[in-house]
């Protein structure tokens, strides 16, 4: 969307007298454009019609100019009001009618004025502070007693995403899943931002850590060194997995298996079921992931280039884990907190091999984030898409391959 | 139609220029007017048999004897003015309290939304159309709509010399209607033709719609109009109209005519 818009609404016998032809050619000839958002048409000849059409500028000026032009023919400006609110009744309680968000850009009224609401998740709540004009996202769960909560709809906008000036996969927005899609222009497409992202976070831009989420499949499918490689080039800044893939990284490193299956051979090793249980033991008896690479017990894989690139590692635990490793969060809303700390400054997602983590990732993105969902799964990106992540575009692909084939296109030469 | 409101032009005069054809140096001639105005009464009542009721006319308000922008009347229901310009917001007063005593239904618009009673809003039995921009605002018309439940199609206004609707546009009782097309843009124009069949659409020249030959009165077969627009007059006479010309030029000094000078009560 431009940047500047305002909604109006026409109501009267406005089709048969060509007056809201002449309203939406007005804004087109003076340089608007607009998005007709509702039209209702009266049912009789009596009965009016009623329109309502967001025009947008180019500029704050331009705007007021088409405005002026266009009221005389009676489109009013949305007449706009205040965003109600209540104080929670209790520590994690929100008021009856809270206000539910989507993770589009969203703003609230409070005195007359439009403010951002920062930190916009999907699925939060809208909590604001009326003295500093100040409105934030906030989970259920961490809402105080008390805490002004926005509620009901007026004074709330949510701002359509604004069409990215790359013209490449994320342009079409089209969350389209197929397996049946090449491949490749959307993993050259990811490679493209890849190497993008990397200068301007080199260069201190915002918005341009790259996350990835990962499962264990990655390890399993033969992904281990492609993305070891992306990760010690600088290509990713933040990492969310489980206990899983970092167990059977480590367990790699240490014997050569990932849950007791040779890697190079292929096949079930003596006793190899006990290798990641050894693995967790020994990392354990270090104290950190941290240590085990300093002190060398871990030399390569992807926690290792992860420890030495000094990436913000994130591990959710789950109540299936073996051990699990020092550093994994087993409090599942202290694990989705961290998560939600390290979203900030994000400008791309690589959601890989995993339905929950995809899952619970794509909940805390904004959208406009750019998402990739890779899974051999289908159903991951379209349960993802049907979860409110529009925006992911979802790739139906092997792990390994997608890691393999994005690493070869930034330069990845095993 | 059997009743006209009137009100003598006791008072008329150009005490101030709110269009273009109100000059405060053309001074009326008050003995003029009153000759004209009671012509046109005697075609109402003796020619024509129209009932007239008369309004008391105030002392600075000249241009109260305009009573076609005093409301709108169908049935009992009246939806009175809201004038644009200060000069005659205080006629509302008097309007209002003409309706009121007769226990008429009456709808008001909020204070800052303009309507200029007849003069902007005509119509045939099936359809009205509403001028606007010169002097009604285009927001009264959908609560009017409501008000009398009918529909209203608005009409822009794009040449201030025809600052009311009146002042272009004459609907027939034949369903034929006369007008002046350039008065209006593009839109309104299209929106006239798909609403009024081609063969009903009484265009008239230039110079006679300066003459104000829209601003008549029809009453059944009888059409009352300004004196000095042959060409209007054979247009009528070809579809079977009488025409009643009649010398109106004092009151085009204010920038009205025959039908600004009367207001339909029924």
């Amino acid at each position: 969307m431009s940047p500047v818009h305002e909604t109006v609404i026409l109501q009267g016998h406005i089709i048969d007298s060509l007056i809201l032809a002449k309203v939406l050619d007005t804004v087109l000839m003076m340089g608007g454009t607009f998005d007709l958002k509702e039209v209702r048409i009266g049912a009789t000849r009596e009965d009016s019609s009623r329109a309502k059409i967001t025009v947008q500028a180019a500029s704050a000026r331009q705007l007021t100019e088409i405005l002026q032009a266009i009221q005389p023919h009676g489109a009013a400006v949305e007449r706009e009001s205040d965003c109600t609110y209540q104080p929670a009744p209790s520590d994690g309680v929100l008021p009856e009618g809270f206000y539910a968000t989507t993770h589009l850009a969203t703003q609230v009224r409070l005195e007359g004025e439009w403010t951002d609401v920062e930190n916009i998740e999907l699925d939060l709540a809208v909590s604001i502070d009326p003295i500093r004009n100040n409105a934030c996202a906030v989970p259920m769960g961490d809402v105080r007693k008390g805490d002004l909560i926005v509620t009901g709809r007026e004074g709330i906008r949510v701002i359509p995403l604004e069409r990215p000036k790359e013209r490449d996969v994320f342009g079409f927005m089209a969350s389209v899943v197929s397996s049946e899609r090449p491949h490749h222009p959307v993993i050259a497409d990811v490679a493209k931002r890849l190497a993008g992202l990397r200068e301007a976070y080199r260069q201190g831009r915002p918005a341009s850590k790259v996350l990835l989420a990962g499962g264990p499949a990655i390890v399993h499918a033969g992904g281990r060194d492609a993305l070891a490689w992306l990760i010690e080039s600088g290509y990713v800044q933040v990492l969310f997995c489980g206990n899983a893939l970092a167990a059977h990284d480590l367990e790699v490193a240490l014997y050569g298996t990932s849950l007791g299956y040779g890697i190079a051979a292929g096949r079930a090793v003596p006793h190899g079921h006990e290798h990641h249980l050894r693995t967790i033991n020994r990392v354990r008896a270090l104290g950190s992931i941290e240590k085990a690479v300093e002190t060398s017990l871990i030399t390569s894989g992807i926690m290792a280039a992860a420890v030495r690139q000094r990436v913000e590692l994130i591990m959710a635990g789950t109540i299936r884990d073996d051990g699990p490793l020092p550093g994994v969060i087993t409090d599942s809303v202290e694990a989705q907190r961290a998560m939600r700390a390290a979203i900030p400054g994000v400008g791309l997602a690589l959601l890989v091999a995993s339905t929950l983590h995809a899952v619970a990732t794509g909940n805390l993105l904004p959208a406009s984030v750019p998402t990739v969902c890779v899974d051999v799964n289908p159903a991951v990106p379209t349960k993802l898409a049907d979860r409110g992540t529009f925006q992911a575009v979802g790739v139906v692909m092997d792990a390994a391959s997608f890691l393999m084939e994005l690493g070869r296109e930034l330069g990845w030469n095993p | 139609m059997s009743r006209l409101l009137v009100c003598p032009p006791d008072y008329f005069q150009i005490d101030y220029e709110i269009n273009p054809w109100m000059r405060r140096s053309n001074a009326v001639v008050a003995k003029n007017a009153a000759r004209q105005w009671h012509a046109l009464m005697s075609v109402f009542e003796q020619g024509l048999g129209v009932a007239l009721e008369r309004m008391t006319p105030v002392p600075s308000l000249p241009d109260l004897v305009f009573t076609a922008n005093a409301a709108v009347v169908a049935g009992r229901r009246v939806a009175l003015s809201r004038f644009r310009h200060p000069e005659r917001q205080q006629e509302e007063a008097y309007f209002e309290q003409w309706f009121r005593e007769r226990h008429y239904e009456l709808f008001t618009l909020d204070k800052d939304c303009f309507f200029e009673g007849a003069g902007d809003l005509l119509g045939f039995p099936e359809g009205w159309f509403g001028g606007y921009r010169q002097r009604s605002d285009i927001r009264a018309f959908p609560r009017l709509s409501e008000w009398f439940q009918q529909e209203i199609i608005p009409l822009e206004l794009i040449d201030s010399r025809f600052y009311h609707l009146d002042t272009c546009f004459c609907p027939l009782s034949g369903g034929e209607l006369l007008y002046f097309p350039d008065a209006f843009d593009e839109y309104g124009r299209r929106a006239i033709t798909e609403r009024i069949a081609h063969d009903r659409l009484l265009p008239i020249t230039e110079p006679e719609a300066l003459r104000f030959a829209c601003n008549a009165v029809c009453v059944g077969k009888d059409v009352v109009l300004p004196a000095g627009c042959p060409d209007t007059v054979r247009l009528l006479e070809s579809r079977g109209y009488r025409s009643h010309p009649v010398v109106l030029d004092e009151f085009m000094k204010s920038g009205g005519s025959a039908k600004c000078l009367t207001l339909a009560l029924d």
